[in-house]
Parts: C-alpha cells; sequence; structure tokens
C-alpha cells in the first residue's frame, strides 16, 4: 500500500493520486511565494515592488543590498556582529547548562527530586511575561540593561527549561549498564556525565543548539526591553530601526536587508531539517 | 521501555551476589549523602536560575501588582486599585483583551485545520514526503522574525502584492493594514501561514495509527469519509487537545507581528493592539511596573485558566486509546 521512499520524479499515475499531488503542489506554491517574492523583490527597483507581482525582475537593481547593508544610522554588519555573538552564547550556555541538569533529573538520586521536576515541568508553561516585568527591575538593579547579560546569563542557568526536558527523555533511553560499568570501574558522577552521557547525548545537544539558535536569533521583545543603545542591537532591532527611519521611502534596500536576515535561519534549516522535524515530532516543541 | 527497567526485569532472574549489589547502584548512583550533593552541583545552575529568574519575580510581579511604581521611585502601595482600573476605567485594556481573544480564537482553529489537512494528504505514503514536508514547514520556522512581519506588512499594504494580484481580477483591494476591520485579519493571516509545526506533530501521530484498523474498515465497506471520521480523527484527539493547548498559550503571547505591522502602536485606531503589546506598553514606555504587572497576572490567569478549561473538555472529546 505505502509507496513511501519512491523518488519524487518517478510519476505515479494512478489519478487520484495526480490529484493530490497537483493540490499538494498548489499548496506548497501559495507557502512559499510570499518567500520567493521577497527574494525576487529585494533585487527590483522601489516601483517595480509595487507594480510587478511576478517572481522574475523585469530590471535589476542590486544596489538594493549595498544601499541596505549601509543601513539608516549604523551598517547592518554591526547588527549581525550582535546577533551572532548573542545566539552563539545562548546556544553553548542552553547546551552545558541543560545536560548538566538534565543528567542529574535523569541519573542521580537526591532530595525533592520529584518536586523538583515536577516543578521544571511547570516552569516550562509559564508565560514570558509573568516575570517579564521584575527580571528587568532585577536586572535593571544590576546594572546590566543596556549589556548583553540580561539576554545570556538565563540561558548559563538552564532557564530555558524545554531543553531540559528533552534531555531527560533522551538520557532516559540510555542503557543504564554503560553508567554502572563505568561506576564499577570507579567512574564518579562527573566522569559518567563526561565520558558516557555526553557523547551519546548528540542528537539531543544539536537539536537545542539549533532551535536555541533560531529561537534567540529571531527573538525580538528581549532585545527591544533590554538593549537600547544603537550599537548595541540585533539583526531584529536594526531592521525594526530601519523600517522607522525610512518609512516607505527604501523599500528595496529594506527588503533586500529582510532578505539577508533570513539567510542564516536558512542555512540551519537546510543543514539541520531532519532534526529539526524529529525534534518538533517528539517533544511537540513551539 | 528504557535501560533502567529492562534491568530490574532481568535482575530477580540472576540471583547472584552481583546482581544484589548491581540493584543497589540500580537505585541511584548517588544514595549517600556525598553522591546526593554530586547532584546538587550539577542542579546549582538551575536551582540559581529558578530561584532567582523565575520564582523570585513571581512573587515580587505579584506583590508589585498591588502597587505604584515607576522603577525610580519606591513602591507605594495601592491594594486592589490596579485590577479595578484594568477592569471599570481602561477602554484600551478592554479592546486589547477583545483583539487577544479575537486573534486566539481564529488563529488557532484555522491553523490546526490546515495542519491537520496537509498532515493526512501527507500521510498518504505520496513520493515527495520530504520535499512538501520542508517546504509547508518552512514558515512556521521563519514566520516569527521581524523579516517576515515586514514582509507581510509590505504584502498587504495598498500597492502591495495581494492588491496587484486582486488587480488581475479587476478588483481593487483596500489597504488592508492601515483599514481597522481587516488589520487584525492580516495578523490571523501570518499565524495560520504557520501551520507547518502541528502539521508535524499530526504527521508523527498519524503514523502511529496502526494499518490494520483502515484495512478492517475497508473489509467493512467504510469509505475514505468513514475512516476518516470513525478511525483517524478519534485516535488523533489527545494530539489535538495538545496542539490546541500549546498554539494558545503561544498565540496569547504573541508579539513581534503586531508591533511591527503596527509600528509598535497596535494600531490602525488599536485594532491590533494585542494583550502583550499594551503591557509592553504600559511597563517599559510609560513606566507604569505597578500597573502592568497587574496585568500580567492577569494573562497568566486567562491562560491557566484557558488551559483547565481545554484539559477539562478533554473527557467529553478525547479518545485515549482503548476505553479503560
Amino acid at each position: 500500500m505505502i509507496r513511501q521512499g519512491m523518488p519524487f520524479w518517478l510519476v505515479d499515475v494512478r489519478p487520484k493520486r495526480i490529484m493530490m499531488h497537483l493540490a499538494l503542489i498548489a499548496g506548497a506554491v501559495v507557502m512559499i511565494y510570499p518567500l520567493l517574492w521577497l527574494a525576487s523583490s529585494s533585487l527590483k527597483p522601489s516601483n517595480l515592488i509595487f507594480s510587478d507581482p511576478g517572481l522574475w525582475p523585469a530590471k535589476l537593481r542590486p544596489q538594493n543590498y549595498s544601499d541596505g547593508w549601509r543601513g539608516a544610522a549604523l551598517p547592518f554588519g554591526v547588527f549581525f556582529r550582535n546577533s551572532f555573538v548573542i545566539s552563539g552564547l545562548a546556544v553553548i550556555g542552553n547546551v552545558m547548562a541543560c545536560s548538566l541538569v538534565a543528567y542529574a533529573f535523569a541519573r542521580l538520586n537526591f532530595r525533592f527530586k520529584r518536586t523538583l521536576f515536577a516543578l521544571m515541568l511547570a516552569t516550562i508553561m509559564l508565560p514570558l511575561h509573568a516575570t517579564l516585568i521584575p527580571q528587568y527591575i532585577l536586572f535593571f538593579n544590576l546594572g546590566w540593561v543596556n549589556t548583553i547579560l540580561p539576554l545570556i546569563v538565563p540561558k548559563f542557568l538552564a532557564a530555558d527549561a524545554f531543553f531540559i526536558f528533552l534531555m531527560v527523555q533522551f538520557i532516559r533511553g540510555i542503557p543504564r549498564e554503560l553508567d554502572e560499568a563505568a561506576a564499577i570501574d570507579g567512574a564518579g558522577p562527573f566522569r559518567i556525565y563526561r565520558s558516557i552521557i555526553l557523547p551519546l547525548l548528540t542528537p539531543a545537544l544539536v537539536t537545542t543548539a539549533v532551535f536555541s539558535f533560531i529561537w534567540t536569533y529571531e527573538d525580538f521583545l528581549t532585545p527591544l526591553v533590554y538593549l537600547t543603545d544603537m550599537a548595541s542591537y540585533t539583526v531584529p532591532q536594526g531592521l525594526r530601526l530601519f523600517m522607522a527611519s525610512t518609512g516607505v521611502s527604501a523599500w528595496g534596500p529594506m527588503l533586500a536587508m529582510s532578505l539577508l536576515s533570513l539567510v542564516p535561519l536558512f542555512v540551519v534549516f537546510l543543514i539541520f531539517q531532519r532534526r529539526l522535524i524529529e525534534g518538533i515530532a517528539t517533544t511537540g516543541l513551539k | 521501555m528504557d535501560g533502567h527497567q529492562t534491568i530490574s526485569a532481568a535482575a530477580p532472574a540472576a540471583a547472584s551476589p552481583g546482581a544484589s549489589k548491581r540493584r543497589r547502584s540500580r537505585r541511584g548512583i548517588g544514595m549517600t549523602a556525598e553522591q546526593n550533593g554530586a547532584a546538587f552541583l550539577f542542579l546549582s545552575p538551575w536551582i540559581l536560575g529558578v530561584v532567582c529568574l523565575t520564582l523570585g519575580p513571581i512573587l515580587a510581579s505579584l506583590y508589585l501588582s498591588f502597587t505604584t511604581y515607576d522603577l525610580f521611585n519606591a513602591p507605594v502601595w495601592a491594594g486592589l486599585e490596579n485590577y479595578r482600573r484594568l477592569l471599570f476605567e481602561d477602554p484600551r485594556y478592554v479592546q486589547a483583551v477583545k483583539v487577544t481573544f479575537t486573534y486566539v480564537f481564529l488563529s488557532v482553529p484555522l491553523k490546526l485545520a490546515f495542519a491537520l489537512a496537509v498532515a493526512v494528504m501527507l500521510n498518504r505514503g505520496l513520493s515527495g514526503l520530504g520535499l512538501y514536508r520542508g517546504i509547508y514547514y518552512l514558515p512556521s520556522l521563519l514566520g516569527g522574525s521581524v523579516a517576515v512581519a515586514i514582509m507581510w506588512r509590505q504584502i498587504f499594504s495598498y500597492d502591495g502584492l495581494i492588491n496587484q494580484i486582486l488587480l488581475w481580477f479587476g478588483i481593487d483591494g483596500p489597504s488592508w493594514i492601515s483599514n481597522p476591520d481587516y488589520a487584525l485579519y492580516t495578523l490571523v493571516s501570518l499565524a495560520v501561514w504557520q501551520f507547518g509545526s502541528p502539521m508535524i506533530i499530526f504527521l508523527a501521530g498519524l503514523k502511529q495509527i496502526p494499518q490494520d484498523l483502515y484495512d478492517a474498515a475497508a473489509v467493512d465497506g467504510a469509505g475514505p469519509v468513514t475512516k476518516f471520521v470513525r478511525i483517524t480523527l478519534p485516535l488523533l484527539t489527545p494530539i489535538i487537545l495538545f496542539n490546541f493547548i500549546m498554539q494558545m498559550i503561544g498565540a496569547f503571547q504573541a508579539f513581534t507581528p503586531s508591533f511591527i505591522i503596527s509600528n509598535g502602536t497596535g494600531g490602525p485606531a488599536d485594532s491590533t493592539l494585542f494583550y502583550t503589546l499594551y503591557l509592553y506598553e504600559q511597563g517599559f514606555t510609560n513606566f507604569q511596573m505597578g500597573y502592568a504587572s497587574a496585568m500580567a497576572w492577569v494573562l497568566v490567569g486567562i491562560i491557566a485558566t484557558a488551559t483547565a478549561i481545554a484539559f477539562m473538555s478533554a473527557r467529553y472529546w478525547v479518545h485515549y486509546g482503548d476505553e479503560r
């Protein structure tokens, strides 16, 4: 019955199947058209953006990219560098902190384990806004506003409990015999974590890293709240600044920078597509 | 299931001293006080985080919601004043609640309907599954970004893509973004466009449904519609509930699209004033931190209530495997 694994260019000739393919292709075109249109418009002169809905630019204007890169007040290079520094540190923080905590929950025995585990699960469901304002007051009093610390430190404190949960589930699937063999050889919990669990946990670490990168890179609210100095803006803030200061006069350059800002996400998607889809399917990630 | 249980099942059979030692160690590498300490060392980043970034702030925000506080002067106790103002004296707040509920209860069901429909089609074992799945999923990966919100703003502007296409059919479309009657629906459409991740969860669920059920139904003469209504839909209800709750919680907190498309104002005429946008405005533009904290608490209450209602409704429509 199931014809999976058949290469898609081998056309399945049953009429019902062809109808389904046609419907799916039409849907896929609708889904992807806005993005293709964005790519094409980023190369068009402004007057064509507002008159030609087609994908093939009648006239090319690559200067959109150089104009856009120069930005409204600061060049986009600054924003990209800020974004990559913050996202990179967030990835490191999440991978390190969440794997340590997940190991303890999955493998070690300690007092109040059940209570703490339930608390961890509860924090996953907690809306961000419940803590936004007091966290801001805390960071304000620590003098951290307008530094990247409020965006980074929570990751090193395993505040994204979702990833702890993901890793706990994964570690539970690693055979305990491995730990026990190492324990008999005299390895303590740190050795077991480092030389047994961590290497076998790689798939979950990659999933965590990929989602941490995407979410931190896309995040707009947190930088908007904490990064007030233009030189420390991230890419989303840079785009917003560009939009606010040029208004409707520079749609070409603005769409060019919008597209450019999506490129890192698109590259991550191409490389890690399987991992992303598995991550969503098994944990119900966002 | 996992390694843990495999061992406990095997242990009684092997009655050697080694086995009993193994059983003891199985109950935890950290039974001694020393190892209990090791566990808390592993947990220490998270415990610090939970205390300073979650539990502490939650209590602080509850306290602040009963005060007037502008960040620079000490909070002044105001009792229930903030909550009274929210409910009775702030028409913009009422508007924000209306806008947000409309957004949530339009976008979430539509999103799930598309997700389910496409997942069912993709589950028919068609060739090219990976390619289709990738394309349908891509928007939900990029959709939360400022770049996509900017793109959406252009697409639905007066001389944007949608109206250019409508013009082919001789229709002179309105300016969707700047018309209070339509602006919210452009945001709903942006949310629905991102149905890819619930679709993937549905696909994973569909793969769990045993093929023999469909074969047996086919023997009894069931057509595709009967199969869908009598087999697929009931067996998917737990996943529908899960997706509904997750998407709903997310939708209540939506912020970026309305901020970008309305240029931070929630306009035109407050027609896209999302709850979170108004909270941001009160807290971080007007520095009414006490008032914003009260808003945050009401939002937590709304989300908790909506989630509880969804869970309680489950007994009437969610089918958990064999009736036990």
